[in-house]
C-alpha cells in the first residue's frame, strides 16, 4: 500500500514559491534519500509534509494513508503516524527529555482514548532505559532539559529516540547526519535501521553518501530548485559523491 | 534510573491524594460585632479582644495615626478600586465560618475538584469549614519540633507565650513608618505565625502555615515573625494552590524575618487569590553576618498584587535571595519585584523574576538594588524573564539601582519572550495539542522556581499552571 503520497507540491514562504511540483510516494517498508544542494526546497518539504503555518501549500495534494494530510494540524500529523526529524531540533528549556516524551506518550494514548491513564511510570522508565541504551545515551540525558546546551550530535540522537519512542509509520530525517561524529553517525544509523521494517517508510535527506553506507535506500532522488529531477538507486548517490552537481544543474536549470 | 528521571507526577499525585494534612480550630469565644471602616475605636478593640498588653496597643495606636496621615503611593498600579471605608478590619475567626458553602464561587469550587482536595477540606479552604481535624499528625509534627526547642504558634500565642521575644524583634524589621500598608497591617493585624529556631537547629521538614488551622485561613491583615538564632536553619512555607476564596476583597500583610550571624532560611509562598482580591504585602528579612535568606515567591490570582519581598543585608557575608513567579490573567495586574539593600561590605545578592502574562494580563518586575557607601565588593545579580502569551498581554520592568559604592559587580538582565512559533510546532510535531505545547514550554518557563519547592506544592504547582492554560487556545 503506498504510505505516502506527494503530488505536484507548490508551496511557498511569504509569498515566494519554494516547491515548484515536487510528486513522490513513498511505499511501507521503502527508505528513500533526497539529496541537493543547499536552498533547493528539502527542508522546506519536512516542515510541510509536519504541517509548520508559515510554509502555504498553493497547488498539490498530501495523501497519507489515503487520508488528506493538508487538513491536519501538525499533532494530527503525528498522530496518524508522521514523524520529523529536525535538521534544527528546538531547545525547550525547563522541560525534561523524560518528562517531554513521557508527555508526548500520554498525549498520544489520550488522543485515541479519552480515558488513558497514561502509560504506568515503571513500564515507560524500562521503554526509555531500553532505548537509550539502544542509542548508546548516557541515562542521566533523560533528566536534561529537551535540547537546551545539546551539542549538535547530542540533538540528532536525542531527535532518534524521539523517534523510537513515538514509533512512527513514516520517518522524515533531515539532515540527521550533520553534526555526529564518525561513531556516532554509525549508532544513529543502527539506530534507524533497527526501527526500520516492513511497516516503516523512511525519507532520508542528507548531503553525504556516508550516511547511506548505513542506512541503505532504495531510492535516491535529487533536488533542484523546488523540484525532483532525477530518480535512481543507490548508485545514483554514489555518482553524485563523486561527480557533484554541476551535471545535474546544466542538465536542469532553466537558463537565467 | 529511577533517580534520574525525577518527574514522576503520578505517583506523587497519588501521595498526595490522601492528604494528611491536620488541621485545628482555635477557641475564639469571645463576642465582637464586626462593623465596617476603619477608626480608633476599631483599633482598640482588636486589641482587647485580642488581651493584649498596653504596648501592642499602643503600638498599633500609633501606627493607626501614621497609617491615616500618610498619603497613598502615587507610583505604581493605581489603587483607586479600592473601597477603604467598606473593609471589615478585623473579622471574629467564628464570622468567617459562618459564610455558606452555597456562595463560594463555581469557578473556585471547580478547581478544588481538579486539585483533588477532599470536599470538606475544600470548605476549609473556602473559609467556609468547620473544624476539620486531624489531630494525630498536627500534634506529631508539633511534638518533634519542640522536641528541637523550635517554636511554632500563632502570632497572638507567641505574644501570649514569649512576651519577651516578642516584643525584642517585633516591628523592627518593618517599622510602622515604613509604608502606608505597613501601617494599616501594623494598626489592624490579625493571624499569622510566630517562629523561633534556637541557635544551632536544623528543622528538618519545611514548616508549612497549612499545617495550622486559621493559617490557611489567612487573615487580611496576617502578620508574620520569623527568628531564625545564630547558625540555624528553617524553610518556611505559606499558602496553598488552591484559589483561596475570600469574600474580603482586601489583603495586606506584613511578614517579618530576622536570620542571625551564620543562619540561613527561606521563606516560599504559594499565593492564589481569587481574581477579586486586592492583594499588597510588605515582606522583609534583617541578614546578619555570614547568614543567608531566600524568598521563593509563586503568586497567581487576585486582581492585583504588589509585592516586592525584601533582604535587608545588615552585615559582611549577608546574602539574599529572590526567586519570583508571577502569573497575570485576564483582568489581573501582578506587579512583583524584590529589594536588596546591600548595608555591608562583601554582602551578595540576586534576584531572579519570572512573569507570565496571558489574556490581556499585566505582570511587572519593579525592582531595587541599593549599595551604600563603604559596602565593598558587594555582588549583586538581577534576572527578570518575561512570557507573553499573545499580543494583548502586558510586561513591563522597572529597575533601579542605586550604587554608592565602587568596588561591586552589578549585573542586571531583562528578556521579554513570546512562546516561539518554533517551539510550539516542534512539541505539536510530537503529538502535543497546541494547549499540551504552550503549557509545557510554560511549565519549563518557571521550572527554575518550581524546582526550589518542596516535592508536593511543586506538583500542585504544575497542576496549577495547567489548569490556567486550559482552554487558552482556540
Ligand atoms: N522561514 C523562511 N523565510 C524565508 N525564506 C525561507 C524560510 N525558510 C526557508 N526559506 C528559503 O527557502 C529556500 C529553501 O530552504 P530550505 O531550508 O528548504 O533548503 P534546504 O534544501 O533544506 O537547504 P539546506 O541543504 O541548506 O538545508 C531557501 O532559499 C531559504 O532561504
Ligand atoms: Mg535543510
Amino acid at each position: 500500500m503506498s504510505q505516502l503520497e506527494i503530488k505536484n507540491l507548490h508551496v511557498s514562504i511569504e509569498d515566494k514559491e519554494i516547491l515548484k511540483g515536487l510528486s513522490l510516494t513513498i511505499n511501507q517498508g521503502e527508505i528513500h534519500a533526497i539529496m541537493g544542494p543547499n536552498g533547493t526546497g528539502k527542508s522546506t518539504l519536512a516542515y510541510t509534509l509536519m504541517g509548520h503555518p508559515n510554509y502555504t501549500v498553493t497547488k498539490g495534494e498530501i495523501i497519507f494513508k489515503g487520508k488528506n494530510v493538508l487538513e491536519l494540524e501538525p499533532d494530527e500529523r503525528s498522530r496518524a503516524g508522521i514523524f520529523l526529524a529536525f535538521q534544527y531540533p528546538v531547545a525547550i528549556p525547563g522541560v525534561t527529555v523524560a518528562n517531554f516524551l513521557r508527555t508526548a506518550i500520554n498525549s498520544r494514548r489520550r488522543a485515541e482514548n479519552p480515558e488513558d491513564k497514561g502509560m504506568p511510570i515503571p513500564e515507560f522508565r524500562k521503554m526509555l532505559k531500553e532505548k537509550m541504551d539502544t542509542l548508546k545515551m548516557d541515562h542521566n540525558f533523560a533528566g536534561r532539559y529537551l535540547n537546551d546546551g545539546f551539542s549538535g550530535g547530542e540533538k540528532k540522537r536525542a531527535e532518534i529516540l524521539q523517534m523510537a519512542t513515538l514509533k512512527p509509520e513514516i520517518a522524515i530525517l533531515d539532515e540527521t547526519d550533520s553534526g555526529l561524529d564518525i561513531d556516532a553517525l554509525r549508532i544513529v544509523s543502527e539506530g534507524v535501521n533497527a526501527l526500520s521494517g516492513p511497516d516503516l517508510g523512511v525519507l532520508v535527506i542528507t548531503h553525504y553518501q556516508r550516511l547511506l553506507n548505513y542506512i541503505k535506500p532504495n531510492f535516491v532522488h535529487i533536488m533542484l530548485d523546488g523540484r525532483i529531477v532525477e530518480s535512481g538507486g543507490a548508485d545514483l548517490a554514489l555518482h553524485l559523491e563523486e561527480q557533484g552537481y554541476d551535471w545535474v544543474r546544466e542538465k536542469y536549470e532553466e537558463p537565467a | 534510573m529511577a533517580e534520574e528521571i525525577k518527574t514522576d507526577d503520578n505517583k506523587i499525585l497519588e501521595e498526595i491524594g490522601d492528604y494528611k494534612y491536620g488541621f485545628h480550630d482555635r477557641d475564639d469565644n469571645y463576642v465582637f460585632k464586626s462593623e465596617r471602616g476603619l477608626s480608633r475605636e476599631v483599633v482598640e478593640n482588636i486589641s482587647r479582644m485580642k488581651g493584649e498588653p498596653q504596648w501592642m496597643l499602643d503600638f498599633r495606636l500609633k501606627a493607626y495615626e501614621h497609617y491615616i496621615n500618610r498619603p497613598m503611593p502615587n507610583w505604581g498600579p493605581t489603587l483607586d478600586e479600592i473601597d477603604f471605608d467598606n473593609i471589615f478590619y478585623y473579622v471574629k475567626p467564628t464570622e468567617k465560618s459562618e459564610k455558606n458553602w452555597d456562595n463560594v464561587p463555581d469557578d473556585i469550587k471547580n478547581t478544588f475538584n481538579k486539585l483533588g482536595i477532599p470536599e470538606a477540606e475544600q470548605k476549609f479552604l473556602a473559609g467556609v469549614g468547620a473544624q476539620y481535624e486531624s489531630e494525630m499528625v498536627y500534634h506529631s509534627i508539633l511534638e518533634h519540633l519542640e522536641k528541637q526547642g523550635v517554636v511554632f504558634l500563632s502570632i497572638e500565642d507567641g505574644l501570649k507565650q514569649y512576651p519577651d521575644l516578642f516584643k525584642e524583634y517585633f516591628g523592627t524589621v518593618i517599622p510602622i513608618e515604613d509604608n502606608k500598608f505597613a501601617a494599616l497591617n501594623s494598626a489592624v493585624w490579625s493571624g499569622g505565625s510566630f517562629v523561633y529556631v534556637p541557635k544551632g537547629v536544623t528543622v528538618d521538614l519545611p514548616l508549612q502555615a497549612y499545617f495550622r488551622l486559621n493559617t490557611a485561613n489567612v487573615g487580611q491583615f496576617e502578620r508574620t515573625l520569623i527568628i531564625v538564632d545564630e547558625g540555624a536553619s528553617v524553610h518556611y512555607v505559606e499558602g496553598c494552590t488552591a484559589p483561596q476564596y475570600t469574600t474580603n476583597s482586601f489583603h495586606s500583610g506584613v511578614i517579618e524575618i530576622i536570620v542571625k550571624k551564620g543562619a540561613r532560611s527561606r521563606y516560599s509562598t504559594i499565593q492564589n487569590w481569587s481574581t477579586n482580591v486586592f492583594n499588597l504585602v510588605t515582606q522583609r528579612a534583617k541578614v546578619f553576618a555570614n547568614a543567608s535568606h531566600e524568598w521563593v515567591d509563586a503568586n497567581l490570582g487576585s486582581k492585583l498584587t504588589m509585592k516586592y519581598p525584601s533582604c535587608y543585608l545588615m552585615e559582611s557575608g549577608a546574602h539574599g535571595e529572590m526567586l519570583s513567579m508571577a502569573f497575570a490573567g485576564p483582568g489581573q495586574t501582578q506587579d512583583a519585584g524584590s529589594k536588596m539593600m546591600h548595608f555591608a561590605p562583601n554582602t551578595t545578592s540576586k534576584i531572579v523574576s519570572k512573569s507570565i502574562s496571558k489574556g490581556g494580563g499585566r505582570a511587572s518586575y519593579r525592582g531595587m538594588v541599593k549599595v551604600y557607601k563603604g559596602s565593598k565588593g558587594v555582588k549583586s545579580n538581577v534576572v527578570c524573564d518575561a512570557l507573553l502569551l499573545d499580543p494583548k498581554s502586558r510586561s513591563d520592568t522597572y529597575p533601579t539601582i542605586e550604587i554608592d559604592e565602587d568596588d561591586v559587580t552589578i549585573g542586571h538582565e531583562a528578556s521579554v519572550s513570546k512562546v516561539g512559533e518554533e517551539q510550539l510546532f516542534y512539541l505539536m510535531s510530537r503529538g502535543l495539542s497546541e494547549e499540551e505545547a504552550t503549557t509545557m514550554v510554560v511549565s519549563g518557563f518557571i521550572e527554575p522556581l518550581v524546582k526550589e519547592l518542596p516535592m508536593e506544592y511543586a506538583v500542585e504547582m504544575n497542576r496549577l499552571i495547567q489548569l490556567q492554560m486550559e482552554g487558552s487556545i482556540g
